[in-house]
């Protein structure tokens, strides 16, 4: 037997009923699983064999699927710093200065998520469920480079009791739990999470170019203020070659931790679709409701930001990290594989809408995302009413 | 008239021990139980014998309360050495020391050209005090049908889609005129059509496929293809008010030989399968009959599950436990009872998974032959994934929904979303791939009592 198999049944006894620490079984549970699988057995009636797939391993997927948003968002965030303050700097002293502002982020995030989630276990003694596992990545992944880490551990801490423990639990959420984390400081600090945060200067100096701008910020700009096209805005911006079409895609621009490039989320798009953890419909619809209703501004061409390209909507913003790894989360999401096209599409067409319409948000995706997590239970319903009718027809009686 | 379905959706579980096509005869066990609990339905069983009590082959044990004329028959002659009883004095099983040889308790008999004219209360009449109505299940809810009640149809699934499941060219090779009887016999039950499916993929025996006075279907496709649910739901689903009966082959070559030769005939050529069997084959044997002497000294390790039936929907029993009433195969697997270091994220080609999660790459290999055991693989979980249940179950029916429905005891949801269609087999593939590891036939079985006794 394993050393550490041996620690674990030594100490067991404290943990079970009449131990010491009875209270915290579910802890030692939980610990004790993370290592080894556990020694449960189908029962004596039911299925005798079992899938090999369980919810670690799926949660686990969704993880790795994130490892090149977040590789790439360490990268970013020094690039971004060396841009502004006008500086050229090696490979890897852009990821050295990135990886001191990003991996705090994400340690505040586990720690502040998992010690909250702990608590409630004991307290409602209920088994450790591994959705923190992702929501712990996620939301450091959309948390600006700059965010105070106190509030990075409030949003969490208000997100995962508000958003899901009140709910009973992982599973039995409405609200995507890390974009109620974001939601959270962007409507309590609203100061701390607009403006120039997007790019990390630290004590340094910027260059007197330099603005914070988001692509999204500067297509608006254009829209209200009305000069020339947001094609040409972007070709004037400070950093020269920043916003171009493909700048944009590959994602060395300024925003959120994770959420700028758009090719590795497409990444991580394919690795959810590969091994059929992620929805491809929710997915493939949320860009092709944008899209769609990017051309329909077009059409109504009424400012700058409706004539943009509708393909740069695909670009800018968190759009494609929202769609692979927000929209996808299969609790908050819509149900029904039918839903899921409705759902997907929704949010698509609602985040250009709040993009280009609404003056207060100048990004659609998470308000979209929270709304449509809202609907998909409605959405649901039709669908499942329509089985129900089917059904109904047929019936003698 | 005839139909050909064919079913995209589904899941083989592809398993290691598949029965080689010989017959052996392991020589008849010393005893036999009779187990009211293989039956749904039953829920008050009343003993007709007593400890002691000599029966032959065919002499009622038992009846329950709710379904009086139905009587459960003694497989063999011999005598009744235990009533064994659980928790609540629940009747768990009858156990019978048999014979060397079998003595039958005898019926009427008749030959093949009278069985045209035999009325249907005649041959209601011979079935209920035969023994062999239990083989009638009717839909909805999966439970001994009600001889008082004519169904709109009649379903025969002729082949069985489970893990290592039999093959009827064995089981009933040389019945052919038991089962031509037993289809006569059946045709007057219902005023409408007797169905047999037969598969679209493998060889039918020509007593299927040349039955004479029925339809028959094809049916393609992976497993749950097999199961007489899917196929009602294609060919003639069940609404509310409708009523279906279904039974196996082997079933009816047993009616077929209660009124041919008279006596109640339980013997039956059982498949002994799974990874652990050192000789899977064939073997002569009987409903109820104790696997005692066909899996002894077949065994390659000592710490393994017998299984009655195949692995989705069978039940644990002893290394000298007894053969439900409905089975025709026993499975024997390795036991899981194991930790495993880091099991649940280590790639893995030993582990057969539906889903393509990271590291699981059985998808990868989908002619191997698995060996499994009986670990979970994880823990319970609230339901979290999506859409997958509906991968595996061909039928117009959104699982997820309805089982919430069971379990909120919302008895209209259960009606509107589908209970009269299915039973536990029909789901059995939903419990295998649940990533969150529910008891799904457990719950299903819930909502259907909670139907029957409202």
């Amino acid at each position: 037997m394993n050393p550490i198999q041996k620690f674990f049944d030594k100490i067991e006894p404290l943990f079970e009923k009449g131990g010491k620490y009875e209270k915290y079984y579910t802890l030692y549970e939980g610990h004790r699983t993370i290592l080894f699988r556990p020694k449960l057995v189908t029962g004596k009636k039911g299925v005798q064999v079992r899938d090999g797939n369980d919810l670690k391993r799926m949660m686990i997927t969704v993880v790795l699927a994130m490892v090149p948003c977040l590789l790439f968002g360490i990268w970013n965030v020094g690039h971004q710093h060396f841009l502004a303050i006008g500086e050229t700097a090696s490979f890897m002293s852009k990821i050295g200065v990135g990886a001191l502002q990003v991996l705090p982020i994400v340690i505040v995030s586990y720690a502040a998520g998992l010690s909250t989630e702990f608590t409630i276990c004991v307290i409602r003694n209920h088994p450790v469920n591994e959705g923190y596992l992702v929501t712990g990545m996620l939301i450091a992944l959309i948390m600006p480079p700059n965010i105070p880490l106190w509030q990075v551990a409030l949003a969490t801490v208000f997100a995962v009791i508000i958003a899901k423990e009140v709910f009973g639990g992982t599973g039995m959420n409405i609200l995507n739990v890390a974009l109620t984390a974001r939601a959270f400081l962007y409507f309590a600090y609203p100061t701390d999470i607009s403006g120039s945060v997007w790019t990390y200067i630290g004590d340094a100096t910027p260059i007197d170019s330099y603005s914070g701008a988001t692509a999204l910020a500067v297509a608006y700009d254009t829209a209200v203020n009305g000069s020339g096209t947001v094609l040409s805005a972007f070709a004037n911006y400070w950093a020269e070659g920043m916003y171009t079409f493909k700048n944009m895609f590959l994602g060395a621009i300024p925003g959120s931790v994770g959420e700028t490039s758009t090719l590795c989320a497409l990444v991580g798009a394919l690795i959810l679709i590969i091994t059929r953890v992620g929805s491809w419909k929710i997915i493939f619809s949320v860009f092709a409701g944008a899209w769609l209703m990017g051309l329909g501004f077009n059409a109504l061409g009424l400012n700058a930001f409706m004539e943009m390209p509708a393909h740069y909507h695909l670009v800018i913003g968190g759009l494609a990290f929202g769609a692979v790894f927000m929209a996808t989360d299969p609790v908050s999401a819509s149900h029904t594989e039918t839903g899921k096209w409705i759902y997907g599409f929704l949010i698509g067409i609602l985040t250009v809408v709040i993009r280009v319409v609404n003056p207060a948000y100048p990004e659609g995706i998470m308000l979209a995302i929270l709304l449509m997590n809202v609907f998909a239970p409605l959405i649901d319903h039709y669908v499942v009413q329509s089985n129900k009718n089917r059904r109904l027809k047929r019936a003698t009686v | 008239m005839s139909q050909t379905i064919k079913l995209k959706k589904g899941f083989d579980i592809n398993l290691a021990g598949k029965a080689q096509n010989n017959v052996t005869d392991a020589g008849n066990p010393e005893t036999f139980a009779i187990k009211p609990t293989d039956f749904p339905s039953i829920t008050r069983p009343k003993l007709l014998v007593e400890e002691g009590d000599k029966v032959k082959a065919g002499t009622p044990v038992l009846f329950d309360k709710m379904t009086d004329k139905v009587l459960h028959c003694s497989p063999v002659s011999g005598e009744i050495v235990e009533v064994k009883r659980g928790a609540k004095r629940k009747l768990l099983e009858v156990k019978i020391l048999a014979d060397k040889e079998i003595e039958y308790h005898t019926h009427k008999t008749y030959s093949s050209s009278d069985l045209k004219s035999l009325s249907k209360e005649d041959a209601v009449e011979q079935m209920l005090k035969g023994g062999v109505w239990p083989n009638l299940v009717q839909r909805p809810y999966g439970i001994i049908s009600n001889a008082d009640e004519t169904p709109k149809a009649i379903f025969v699934s002729c082949f069985d889609s489970h893990p290592l499941a039999p093959d009827y060219n064995i089981t009933l090779k040389g019945q052919d005129e038991a089962f031509k009887a037993g289809l006569e016999v059946l045709k007057k039950l219902t005023d409408g059509k007797v169905h047999l499916n037969v598969s679209a993929d493998r060889d039918n025996p020509a007593m299927f496929t040349q039955a004479e006075g029925v339809q028959i279907n094809k049916i393609s496709g992976k497993h749950p293809a097999g199961n007489v649910g899917v196929q009602i739901h294609h060919i003639d689903p069940i609404g509310k008010g409708d009523l279906i009966w279904t039974i196996n082959p082997y079933g009816i070559a047993q009616i077929g030989k209660l009124f041919l030769e008279g006596k109640y005939d339980a013997s039956k050529i059982v498949a002994l399968t799974g990874s652990e069997v050192k000789n899977p084959q064939y073997y002569k044997s009987f409903t109820g009959s104790s696997i005692k002497n066909m899996v002894k000294d077949n065994i390659k390790s000592d710490h393994v599950r017998y299984i009655s039936g195949n692995v989705l929907t069978g039940e644990r029993i002893d290394a000298d436990g007894y053969i439900s009433f409905y089975d025709n195969q026993v499975t024997v697997i390795p036991e899981g009872d194991f930790e495993e270091l880091l099991g649940w994220i280590k790639p893995t080609t030993s582990k057969l998974s539906f889903h393509r999660a990271i590291g699981l790459l059985s998808f990868m290999n989908p002619n191997k032959e698995y060996v499994l055991n009986t670990n979970t693989n994880g823990e319970e979980r609230a339901f979290v994934m999506t859409g997958e249940f509906e991968k595996v179950l061909p039928m117009d029916i959104l699982p997820t929904y309805l089982f919430k429905a069971i379990m909120a005891e919302d008895f209209d949801e259960m009606e509107a979303l589908g209970i009269f269609e299915i039973i536990e087999e029909d789901v059995a593939l939903c419990e295998f791939i649940d990533v969150s590891k529910h008891d799904l036939q457990g719950i299903l079985r819930k909502g259907i009592n909670l139907m029957i006794n409202g």
